[in-house]
C-alpha cells in the first residue's frame, strides 16, 4: 500500500506493507538508521521515537497504524530545545559506553522531560524502566537527566 | 555437534607477540584505511600518527571498540606522549591488519596493560621525529628543544613552529629505537588521566549511522539465517521454493556448514529488500534438519548427571597441595555446602550482524567483531578463500561481553554473500536467534569441603567442580585454573574436575569462570568465615598473610602473573575503611551489608553491596562500594568509573533477576529479553568507586569489577535473612521469612 507519513517535519511517500513496523519503515525503506533495532517485541527500547510527542516503540507501531500522526526520530530531536539539551547532558556526563540503546534513551529522556520538566527520581526510573542498556550506564543516565531538567548533576563528570 | 573447545590461547596467540612492543617497532608499514583518509597532504610519521601541513592529527585506533572505551583511550595515550591538544586530534578506525597493528582484538581486559607501553611509544617515536625535523631546520641540537600543545620550541632562540610545517620532513627521518626514547613523567601528562569522552559519541546522539547494524551499501540485500534450533543439528531440506514466492524475497538458499559452531554451521539464508519482510517470509520456512543425538541434552539431565558426578570422587585433579583428606578428618570443625550456577547469555543489544560483499574472489566485511582476526580465519577455512583476499572493515560494535569474541555471524554473512556475487548482503539476526544461537556461559556445580583447626583458621580446602567438557578436555569458558583463590594459601588443598558432555556452544561472556567462581568461592569462605566466628573480611586478610607475589598462570608466550597479597590487602582494608563495614551482624534483621573480594583480568577488586530484604523475598540493594587497584594510571577516569559501575551492575542483573539459559530436548529454551532478563534502571543504587593508585602498570577495567559484586550481593543477603543462596537463577523465595 502507498502512503504518506510525517516523519521529521517532512512529507515522505512510500510503499510497504501496513502491517510492516515503522522501525523497518525508517531503517530499510527511508534510510534512517539512527531508530535501533533491538527486540521487536516492545521490551527493550531501543526503537524509541515520538508519535505525536509520545514515546513510541516503532518495533510495535505498523505504518498502516500512523495516519496524519508526526513522527520524530532521533535524527531530529536535537531540533527540539528539550531534545538538544538532554543530547548535551549525555555528551557532557559521558553517558554511553557501546552507544546502541542511546538513541533510545535520548528519546524517552526527551518525552519525559517535555511532559515533567523536573521529575523525580522516582519518575526517571519509572519513565526508563522500559530502556535496556546492557552496558548498564544507567548510573550516568540519571544524572543526566537531571542536568537536562536543569538541577545540577550529582556527581563530577568522572564520578 | 560439540563446540570446538577455543581456549583463549586460541585468540592470545596473536596478542602475545605484540605483548613486549616488539611487533609496534616504529618502521613498520603505515597504515593503509588511515593513509588513505589522512589524505596524500598528510604525513605519515607511523601506523598510528599523521599529520596534515596544517597540523590538524590524525591517530589511528587499532582495537575494536565494543563499548569498552578503546577507541578513545589508546588515542589519547598516543597524543598525550606526541604532546598535542585532545581537540587537534581526530580519531581513525584501523582496518584489521595484524602485519600493521599486531593483536587487534577486545577481550580478557588485556587492551590496557598490552597496550600501554607500544601506545606510549608510538606517540614518542613521532615526537621525536618531529623535535629532530625542527632542530635540524634551525640547526640547533635536538636536546636544546622542548615540545606542547604540537609545537616545537627552542627556547633559547625563542623560535617556535608548528608540528604541521616540519611533519613532511620528520616523515622522512628514520624512527628512533623506541627503548631509547625517555617518556613522559607521569605528573607531565597532560591528555592521560584526564577525564575524557567517547570520540564517537556526538555522532551517537544524534543517531548518525555508526554500528555493524547500520552498515548500508548500494545495491544491498538483507538476509535472516535460519539454523537448526537444536545445536549440532544438520540440514536435510526445505521448502525453498514456497518462500521465494513470499513478498520482499530475492532468493532462499541452503547453505551447508561445518560441525564447528564458531564457524559456517548449516543453514537457511533467506535475502530481500527489506529486513522485516525476509524475517517475516522465515514464518513459511519448513526445514526438515537431522538432530542427529543432540536432542538428547537437557537442564534437567545436567542436573542428574551432576549429581551421580558428585556423589563420587572428581576424575581428575587441577591442583592438590599436601593432603587436604587428612587434613580434612584432623579439622576441629569442618564445613560443606554444595553450590550450582546456570548457563547465560551475553545478550548484547545490538543482536549479531554482519556485512559482506563478494566480488571478483574479493570478500570484503563489515563485522562488528570482538576478534576480527580470527574472523578471517573462520572465513577463510570455511569458504576456501585465501586470508589475502579479505578484507575486514572494524565497525563499532552495539555491546561485546564476549559474545563476538565468536565469528559465527561473520562465516554466515561471508557465506550467503558468495552465494551472490557482486551484491552485497547485510545479516541481522532476530533477538530470538541472538537468545537461542549464543556461547553460552557455561553452567556448573561445585561440592565445596573445608576445615578450621580449634583457633578458626582454615587448614584445609576442597572443591569438586562439576563442568562440561569433550574427549577431557573442558569446552570454552568451562575450565578452572590451578590458582583459583584459595589455592596458594591453604596448605592443604585440592581441586577437582569431573566432566559431562554438552551440545550446548559455552563461550567466554564478561569475567569468564570468574563470574561464576567468585560466586561460589566468596559465598563459601563467607560460609566457612561464619564457621570460625569472623567475618569475611577478616578470613581473607589472614589468608592472605604478608604482602607477596604468588605464582601464576603459564599462557603461550605470556605469563599471566598470580595474586599480589599485598595488593589484595590493600583493597580489602580501603573498601572495609569506606563501607564503614561493622563485621558480622548478631541477628538478621532484612538489612545488611555483604563483602567479597576477587582479582581477575590483573585487576584486584574489593566490594561490599548493601541489601533490604522484603519479608516476601525481594531483594533491594541500597548502595555499593567498590574499591579496584589496576595499578598507577586511571588512563581515562571517565570511562573507568563507567566500566566499573557497569561491571557491577551486570553482575546485580546476573545475581537477581533469575536470568538462566535452560534447555529442552537440545534446544535453548528462552527467547527474547520477557524470559531472559537484563538489569534496569530501576534495580541501581548509588554506586561508590574508589581506584587505590598502586606502583604497576595499568591494567584493564572491561572486567575484573564484575566478580565480587554477586558474592558480595549474596552474603548481605544472608546477613539480612540467615537464608543462604547456594543455587541460581534466584527466586525470591529462596530468602522470603515471612
Amino acid at each position: 500500500m502507498r502512503y504518506q507519513v510525517t516523519i521529521n517535519g517532512k512529507a515522505r511517500k512510500l510503499d510497504a506493507d501496513p502491517e510492516m513496523p515503522l522501525l523497518w519503515v525508517l531503517r530499510d525503506e527511508l534510510g534512517m538508521p539512527g531508530t535501533k533495532y533491538g527486540c521487536g517485541a516492545g521490551l527493550c527500547g531501543a526503537c524509541t521515537v515520538h508519535v505525536d510527542g509520545v514515546a513510541t516503540r516503532a518495533c510495535q507501531t505498523p505504518v498502516g497504524s500512523i495516519g496524519k500522526a508526526k513522527v520524530t526520530t532521533i535524527e531530529a530531536i536535537g531540533d527540539t530545545p528539550v531534545g538538544a539539551k538532554v543530547q548535551q547532558a549525555w555528551l557532557d556526563l559521558d553517558v554511553m559506553q557501546c552507544g546502541y540503546c542511546q538513541a533510545g534513551q535520548i528519546m524517552s529522556a526527551t518525552a519525559l522531560l517535555a511532559e515533567n520538566p523536573k521529575p523525580s527520581d522516582a519518575d526517571i526510573d519509572a519513565a526508563m524502566a522500559g530502556n535496556i542498556c546492557r552496558c548498564a550506564t544507567y548510573t550516568r543516565i540519571r544524572q543526566a537527566i537531571r542536568q537536562a531538567a536543569g538541577a545540577s548533576a550529582e556527581t563530577h563528570h568522572a564520578g | 555437534m560439540q563446540a570446538e573447545t577455543l581456549d583463549r590461547r586460541g585468540f592470545l596467540k596473536v596478542s602475545a607477540l605484540a605483548g613486549g612492543g616488539l611487533m609496534l617497532s616504529a618502521s613498520l608499514p603505515l597504515g593503509g584505511a588511515m593513509a588513505k583518509e589522512a589524505g596524500a597532504a598528510a604525513a605519515m610519521l607511523n601506523a598510528y600518527v599523521a599529520i596534515a601541513a596544517d597540523g590538524a592529527v590524525t591517530i589511528t585506533a587499532k582495537n575494536p571498540e565494543i563499548g569498552q572505551g578503546i577507541k578513545t583511550m589508546l588515542p589519547m595515550i598516543i597524543a598525550d606522549e606526541l604532546d598535542v591538544d585532545w581537540d587537534q586530534v581526530k580519531i581513525e578506525q584501523a582496518l584489521s591488519n595484524p602485519a600493521i597493528y599486531g593483536a587487534q582484538f577486545a577481550g580478557g581486559s588485556f587492551a590496557t596493560p598490552m597496550n600501554w607501553d607500544p601506545m606510549r611509544q608510538m606517540g614518542a617515536v613521532a615526537r621525536d621525529m618531529l623535535v629532530r625535523a625542527a632542530a635540524e631546520g634551525w640547526g640547533v641540537p635536538a636536546s636544546e628543544c622542548t615540545t606542547g600543545s604540537g609545537k616545537v620550541r627552542h627556547q633559547a632562540s625563542g623560535r617556535e613552529i608548528g608540528y604541521g610545517a616540519v611533519a613532511a620532513k620528520a616523515a622522512t627521518l628514520k624512527p628512533a629505537d623506541p627503548a631509547t626514547l625517555k617518556l613522559k613523567d607521569p605528573k607531565d601528562y597532560k591528555i592521560i588521566g584526564k577525564p575524557t569522552g567517547g570520540v564517537d559519541s556526538p555522532r551517537i546522539v544524534k543517531g548518525q549511522p555508526i554500528f555493524g547494524i547500520d552498515t548500508v551499501l548500494p545495491g544491498m540485500l538483507h538476509a535472516i539465517y535460519e539454523t537448526c534450533p537444536v545445536f549440532g543439528g544438520k540440514f536435510k531440506s526445505a521448502n525453498l521454493d514456497a518462500v521465494m514466492k513470499q513478498p520482499g524475497v530475492t532468493r532462499a538458499v541452503a547453505i551447508r556448514g561445518g560441525d564447528v559452531a564458531d564457524g559456517l554451521v548449516d543453514g537457511v539464508a533467506i535475502l530481500g529488500s527489506n529486513w522485516w519482510l525476509v524475517n517475516k517470509a522465515r514464518e513459511t520456512l519448513k526445514v526438515e534438519w537431522d538432530h542427529g543425538d543432540n536432542a538428547r541434552h537437557s537442564t534437567a539431565g545436567y542436573a542428574e548427571q551432576a549429581a551421580q558426578l558428585l556423589a563420587k570422587p572428581a576424575a581428575a585433579d587441577v591442583r592438590r597441595d599436601g593432603d587436604p583428606e587428612a587434613a580434612l578428618k584432623k579439622a576441629a570443625k569442618t564445613v560443606t555446602a554444595r553450590y550450582e550456577y546456570p548457563f547465560l547469555h551475553h545478550s548484547t543489544l545490538e543482536p549479531q550482524n554482519c556485512t559482506a560483499l563478494y566480488k571478483d574472489g574479493k570478500m570484503e566485511i563489515w563485522a562488528p567483531s570482538q576478534t576480527p582476526q580470527s574472523g578471517r580465519e573462520i572465513v577463510s577455512k570455511a569458504l576456501g578463500i585465501p586470508q589475502e583476499a579479505i578484507t575486514i572493515h572494524m565497525i563499532r560494535i552495539g555491546g561485546g561481553f564476549g559474545r563476538r569474541l565468536m565469528n559465527d555471524y561473520m562465516a554466515q554473512a561471508a557465506a550467503i554473500a558468495k552465494e551472490m556475487p557482486g551484491t552485497p548482503v547485510k545479516l541481522l539476526w532476530s533477538r530470538e536467534d541472538d537468545t537461542r544461537h549464543g556461547f553460552y556461559r557455561p553452567g556448573g556445580w561445585h561440592e565445596f569441603r573445608a576445615g578450621l583447626d580449634k583457633k578458626g583458621r582454615l587448614t584445609a580446602f576442597a572443591d569438586h567442580f562439576v563442568t562440561f567438557g569433550k574427549d577431557g578436555k573442558p569446552l570454552t569458558g568451562a575450565n578452572i585454573g590451578p590458582t583459583e583463590f584459595p589455592a596458594g594459601l591453604v596448605s592443604d588443598l585440592v581441586i577437582g574436575q569431573s566432566m559431562m558432555a554438552s551440545n550446548l556452544p559455552t563461550g567466554f561472556m564478561r569475567a569468564p569462570t570468574s563470574n561464576a567462581f567468585a560466586y561460589v568461592f566468596q559465598s563459601f569462605l563467607d560460609e566457612v568465615a561464619e564457621a570460625a566466628g569472623k567475618d569475611l573480611p577478616t578470613l581473607i586478610l589472614e589468608l592472605l598473610g604478608e604482602p607477596r607475589q604468588l605464582p601464576g598462570m603459564e599462557f603461550p608466550g605470556r605469563k599471566m602473573p598470580g595474586l599480589h597479597t599485598g595488593r589484595a590487602r590493600g583493597v580489602v582494608e580501603r573498601v572495609v575503611a569506606l563501607s564503614s563495614w561493622q563485621g558480622r551482624p548478631s541477628a538478621h534483621t532484612g538489612r545488611a551489608k555483604g563483602f567479597a573480594f576477587y582479582f581477575s583480568h590483573l585487576g584486584y577488586f574489593a566490594e561490599v553491596v548493601d541489601v533490604s530484604v522484603s519479608p516476601e523475598g525481594e531483594v533491594k540493594p541500597e548502595k555499593i562500594w567498590i574499591v579496584g587497584d589496576v595499578g598507577s594510571q586511571i588512563i581515562n577516569p571517565s570511562g573507568a568509573y563507567n566500566q566499573v559501575r557497569g561491571a557491577a551492575i551486570d553482575g546485580l542483573g546476573q545475581s537477581l533477576l533469575g536470568a538462566a539459559v535452560t534447555q529442552a530436548d537440545g534446544r535453548v529454551e528462552q527467547s527474547n529479553f520477557h524470559d531472559y532478563p537484563v538489569p534496569r534502571i530501576d534495580i541501581v543504587p548509588p554506586i561508590e568507586v574508589e581506584f587505590l593508585k598502586t606502583d604497576n602498570p595499568p591494567t584493564g577495567l572491561g572486567e575484573p569489577a564484575l566478580p565480587p559484586v554477586i558474592p558480595a550481593l549474596f552474603n548481605a543477603v544472608y546477613a539480612a535473612t540467615g537464608k543462604r543462596v547456594r543455587s541460581l537463577p534466584f527466586q525470591p523465595e529462596m530468602v522470603a521469612t515471612a
